[in-house]
């Protein structure tokens, strides 16, 4: 009997929330702010979702209540890519050991 | 166009580089290099979602535009934010998460076709269930971060908002989404489908009004955690393994955090998220308050403390955040350490409006981050420490957490400023904190009050030094 694939996406879902549970134990408290600007831009790659959403209209047809909201969802989660990666750039390059040469 | 195999690969190998990107925050110096790990996933997996939809028709053009349109706002952000109103910025890019799974979500299921998904009116099942989910828990996060938005930001005041009946009507409209997802996906029908996005939104809405200024930090990794879980639901919707390994990541994520911030407080995940904490006490506390003698000074007498002492440990907290002191602070220590006095600086968990807050911004004043101490690090050495520096901290530093058992905040772990030869707390009146209890620390007998602005106060301590 064959494997329904949705088995195989929930063994990735549950492994990786065991992933995620280790890795983000070891965050060092001091950047877990960095940690949480980080995860948002992380999980807007929902923008494949949108991509897809958006792309949903035919040559005659670009917009249609599917692709309006697909693309809307694109910019907002383009926002959330710059914004979020940006911003956590931002504060790491902050983050500076003390000056040896005092 | 590629193949859905070679997709589904390059999919996983984002989802790889995203918990690289996690990996590196496990200290400061790995924490660049992370970044950049998660910025090549994102890359990889947008340009792979361009590759195996393989129209580059009209429509693309437009996707390319909405995303210009969207980064240059989020570039824009991300550059003028100052850093201490970051807890409203990542309240404000948690609900732009949700926001954006409950559009994918109705896109996909007005029109299930573009993703595979059967045809209108007959999705598959398993897709529906997901996307349901995905859409429901979307809309939550969105509600639910505007508010703590504006809770943040003070558009909204931060004391809880309680009414009668309150939990009841909340635990029935939660069951109503359970049994609303159960008669969508028997019925396919479109109108359950918003109903079920209103009431979402709605709960969203109510869950959160409740909880109080001070308990953001948990609000904020809780919503983290839920705008993880949408993209995940989302991600099932689309088999698409990147979004599914990010969900779970975020998810767990911000599930660990809120965990960290309720033991900072001491205080049960539910406790918090039911709310109304510190809404209820303040009246009885302030009516029978007995007026006690306080030691008050000036920064005069506060910088010949600090200059007689050996050693110093500063306790920052979100009274800092909200006078802009973090730079006053800095130059203050700096002449501090030119006196050949040791400096250092001890962060409660739960200081400031969101986890790591207060590091952040000591970050931003150029205060080295091995100077700064987690509490467990820190707390034995308040005992050989000359001066406590309290700025904008309370109820983190109130003994009576670990005195009185009747006190609201026992058993909540604190810094041991009162072990300190003597300490020094800025603070503008006398007033209680968050909690709605008295400090006892303002009364001890080696307690020395400065009444003032934090930031004019340690303007003016640098001055005298």
């Amino acid at each position: 009997m064959e494997i329904d694939p949705l088995i195989f996406r929930l063994s990735i879902f549950i492994l990786s929330i065991f992933v995620g549970y280790y890795v983000v134990w070891s965050v060092t408290p001091s950047l877990h702010t960095p940690l949480m600007s980080v995860t948002n831009a992380i999980s807007s790659v929902i923008i494949v979702g949108a991509i897809i959403a958006g792309l949903s209209g035919n040559s005659e047809s670009i917009f249609n209540t599917s692709s309006i909201f697909g693309f809307l969802a694109i910019a907002l989660a383009a926002i959330n890519i710059f914004g979020g990666f940006l911003v956590t750039q931002r504060m790491l390059a902050m983050y500076k050991k003390k000056k040896k040469d005092k | 166009m590629i193949s859905a195999n070679l997709s589904a690969i390059f999919y996983l190998i984002s989802g790889v580089l995203f918990i690289l990107a996690l990996r590196g925050l496990s200290s400061p110096e790995t924490s660049r290099q992370g970044n950049l790990f998660g910025i090549l996933g994102m890359i990889i997996a947008i340009t792979v979602t361009f590759l195996s939809i393989g129209n580059f028709s009209t429509g693309f053009i437009f996707v390319l535009i909405f995303i210009l349109i969207g980064g240059s706002i989020g570039a824009f952000i991300a550059y003028r934010i100052p850093m201490t109103a970051m807890p409203e910025l990542v309240a404000g890019f948690h609900s732009l998460v949700g926001l954006a799974a409950v559009f994918v979500a109705i896109s996909a299921f007005v029109n299930p076709e573009a993703f595979n998904l059967g045809v209108r009116g007959d999705i598959k099942l398993g897709s529906l269930i997901e996307m349901s989910i995905g859409a429901a828990v979307g809309a939550i996060t969105f509600s639910g971060s505007i508010i703590a938005f504006l809770k943040l930001q003070g558009i909204m005041s931060g004391s809880p908002i309680v009414f009668k009946g309150q939990h009841p009507l909340n635990a029935i409209i939660l069951i109503s989404i359970i049994i609303l997802i159960y008669l969508l996906c028997a019925s396919q029908s479109s109108n359950l489908f918003w109903i079920l996005l209103a009431v979402s939104f709605l709960i969203g809405f109510l869950l959160i009004i409740p909880i109080g200024g001070a308990d953001m930090p948990v609000v904020i990794s809780m919503l983290n955690s839920y705008s993880g879980w949408a993209a995940a639901g989302i991600g099932f919707t689309l088999e698409n393994t990147a979004l599914i390994i990010t969900g779970a990541l975020v998810g767990s994520s911000g599930a660990i955090l809120s965990y960290i911030m309720c033991k900072g407080m001491n205080r049960s995940f539910f406790n918090v998220i039911l709310g109304g904490f510190g809404a209820t006490d303040s009246s009885t506390s302030s009516a029978n308050k007995e007026q006690r003698p306080v030691k008050s000074g000036n920064a005069d007498d506060a910088a010949f403390l600090m200059k007689n002492a050996s050693s110093v440990i500063i306790v920052p907290g979100y009274g800092m955040a909200v006078a802009q002191a973090q730079h006053a602070l800095r130059e203050m220590v700096d002449t501090l350490k030119k006196n050949d006095i040791k400096v250092s600086y001890a962060i409660h968990p739960v200081a400031g409006r969101m986890p790591g807050h207060m590091n952040v911004l000591l970050a931003e004043a150029n205060v080295p981050y091995d100077e700064v101490f987690e509490l467990e690090e820190i707390n034995n050495d308040f005992a050989n420490a000359d001066v406590a520096f309290v700025i904008g901290a309370n109820d983190v530093t109130n003994p009576v957490a670990k005195t009185d058992p009747q006190s609201p905040i026992y058993g909540m772990p604190v810094l041991d400023v009162e072990k300190c030869k003597s300490v020094l707390f800025v603070k503008r009146s006398l007033s209680p904190g968050y909690a709605g209890i008295d400090n006892d620390l303002f009364y001890k007998e080696n307690t020395l009050m400065l009444f003032a602005d934090a930031k004019k106060m340690t303007e003016d301590i640098t001055k005298n030094l």
